[in-house]
Parts: structure tokens; sequence; C-alpha cells
């Protein structure tokens, strides 16, 4: 027990009646178990979060140079391209650059829960409904220009993983019909 | 009247069991806890929604990040095993031969950003001032030098060499401000080697993005 007994009054001392405090040296100990306790708290919590997170990705086979190349034709009404420019600016369209879906013309939007996630969620909801088969869902084109940053990168394809887009690749080549967007949006 | 005496009850509790249980599972606590390693280039990483934990074991991490302006890519391995490994593919390569203090002192060694030719300099050095600033220009990967797509082949060489059943995981550590042709480079790279499907290194995002 945290008792300190230091010996109990010291007796009588010769003669004279001196009388010793009796000091009950009982230690408090609250203050070390707050103590403990806010460092158990805080190992508890560091282990856990110091691992750090990571996302997935996975590219397509790169083609080698000598094989033809095939060019799959997709459903047009199923695709929507998004391109990211300089200082966090991003542009989608709908369908073709020259001639897109209904409320697909080419769009600047911001990044997050108000600007393009609503624009990716209405189109996950309805280009199901539009081609008529649920696995002929959207396909996002995610088109990086030379000036887009890694957090551009990772913030839309955090959008897919949020939307749950069934379908979504990162093109590298930048036609020069959408290279003229980008100019635009850099502007 | 009887006096009902009142027993005088001590309103101080014993807290030495208590006391016992804290300490012990803070030792617990401090013991298990992995001691966070200073990184030669401390980068800003994009944060995500995603919850997929890295692996512990059999990872390499490729960092890329701006340091004094000037872009630089970091190599690193989990496993000891894998760096040795990767060391005398490296060594046998570019003819640079290491000691055994040398190669025992790679093995300790998480990141790293030199040339090969540089890296005996680099483990002669004293822990601490391996990661200040200026010391560790970046491993070379371009066109005309590539090392860190050597190191990647040794790495992978080295997993197999050790029986390793699991593919070596790749994961990117980039700097949020870095521009993606930064990126992009990287993942060629791994592209080139066959290596499709990797991580990318994020931060946590609360859950109203």
């Amino acid at each position: 027990m945290a008792e300190l007994n230091t010996g109990e009054g010291g007796g009588k001392k010769g003669s004279g009646k001196v009388r010793s405090k009796k000091s009950n040296a009982k230690v408090d100990l609250t203050a070390m178990v707050d103590l403990a306790f806010l460092l158990i708290t805080f190992f508890m919590l560091t282990t856990s979060l110091s691992k750090p997170q990571s996302m997935d990705l996975g590219l397509p086979d790169k083609d080698d140079k000598d094989e033809p190349q095939k060019d799959v034709k997709v459903d047009q009404r199923r695709t929507m391209t998004i391109i990211m420019g300089d200082n966090d600016k991003i542009k989608w369209f709908h369908g073709l650059l020259e001639s897109p879906e209904p409320n697909g013309k080419p769009t600047d939007a911001v990044y997050g829960r108000n600007g393009l996630r609503k624009e990716i969620l209405k189109r996950v909801v309805s280009v199901p409904q539009v081609t008529g088969n649920k696995d002929k869902g959207l396909i996002v084109i995610i088109k990086p220009s030379k000036k887009s940053t890694y957090r551009n990168l990772v913030d839309v394809l955090d959008e897919m993983a949020i939307c749950k887009v069934p379908t979504y690749a990162i093109v590298n080549d930048i036609t020069p019909d959408e290279m003229k967007l980008v100019d635009e949006m850099n502007k | 009247m009887g006096k009902v005496k009142m027993s005088k009850k001590s309103t101080s509790i014993d807290m030495t069991a208590m006391c016992d249980v804290a300490f012990l599972l803070l030792t617990f606590f401090i013991l298990t806890a992995t001691a966070k390693v200073p990184e030669p280039l401390p980068v800003d990483t994009p944060s995500s929604t995603v919850q997929t934990k890295l692996p512990e074991t059999g990872l390499v991490t490729i960092t890329v990040g701006k340091s004094e302006g000037k872009e630089q890519v970091f190599f690193g391995m989990k496993d000891r095993a894998i760096r040795s490994g990767a060391l005398e593919y490296m060594s046998s390569k570019y003819k640079v031969d290491f000691t055994d203090k040398e190669k025992t002192e790679f093995e300790l060694m998480d990141e790293f950003g030199v040339p090969v030719e540089g890296l005996k300099q680099l483990l002669a050095m004293k822990g601490s001032d391996r990661a200040k600033k200026g010391v560790q220009p970046g491993m070379p990967c371009d066109s005309i030098n590539n090392q860190l797509q050597d190191w990647i082949q040794g790495a992978r060489k080295a997993n197999i060499e050790n029986g390793g059943t699991k593919e070596l995981q790749f994961a990117i550590k980039g700097d949020a401000k870095e521009e993606y042709p930064q990126i992009k480079r990287v993942m060629d790279i791994l592209q080139d080697q066959k290596i499709n499907s990797f991580n990318l290194v994020t931060g946590l995002r609360g859950k109203d993005y």
C-alpha cells in the first residue's frame, strides 16, 4: 500500500515531553494516475494513426510499340472527361467534345462536394438509365495536364472512390482541341 | 437519548492498483509504438478518404518531392533482407564495392537519395547528419542515368531470391504540390517494368469533404 509509515512518534525522549508530529505520509496518487492515463491515451492514439493511408491505383498494361494499336469503341454517352489545369482549375464535359451530350458542354468546376462530385454523382445514376444496361455505367476519363499537381490527381481519384464510378482511366494524351480548353482555362 | 455515532469514512480511495494498471498499459504502449524515423525528404502528402493501410513488410517506397527548388526522388525499402540483396545487385552492376561494415550500415538505413557512387560517403556519415538538408541530392532517374530503375529491379530480384511468396509492393509518396509530370515519370519507370499496380500514399481526410 502507498503508505509510508515513518516511525510512530519517536516515543519518549528524555525527560522533556517533546511531542513529535505524527506524520502520516500517505502519498496522493491522483496526479500520477492522471499523468499515466494521459500518456496511455497519447500512445494509443498515435500508434493507430501513424500508419500511413494509401490509395490503390491500377494502371493498364503499357502497350508495346510494335503491336498494332486497337482502338476500343466506347459509347460516347457513357464517357465523361475531366481535364485538370493549373491552379486547381478543372473542366469537364460529357460525351464528345465536338458534340457533347445534353447538359454536358465543357464546364468549369471546383473540387469537392459541391462542385465536381454533384456532376459525377448525377451521371453515375443517369448513364445506366440512358444505356439501359446496368453493367454499362459511367466511364470517367481523367486527363491531367502538364501544369496540374499531384494533389489534383489524388483529389479526382478520391472523387472516383467516393462516387463509386465503375470505370475510370488516367489518359495522358490530350488532343489539340482539348489543349485549347486547357489554355482557355489556364488564362 | 442514545447517540448514534456516525462512522467517519475516509474519502480518499486507494489508488495503488489503478496506478499499477495504468503504468502497465503505458509500458505496453511505449514498447509497441514504432518510433518515427526522421525522413530525409519530408513531403506533404495529399489527403484522401480512402482508408487502405500500407503493408508493413514487402514494401518499397518511392518519395517524390522538392527540396531547395530541385525535384528529388528518394528510395526506401522496408525489409532488411531486400535492402542487402538490392545493394548486392547495385554493387555488381555499377562496380562499386562495399565493405561488410558498410553493408550492415546500409541495412539499417530506411530511405536514401544518392547515386550509388555517393553511397559510400553517405554510409560513412552519422545517422543524424544524413537527414540534413543538401546532403542527399536525390536518386538519378532520367533517361541517361536511370538508377531508380536499377534499384527497383534489384529489390524485386532480392525479393524473389529470399523466397518471397508475395509480389513486392510499390508505394509512391508524392508531395501534394508536385506537378503531375514528375509523378508520371516515376509511374512510367514502374510501368516499364510491368508494375501496373501500386499505392499512392495519402493522408487522412475528414468525412465531410
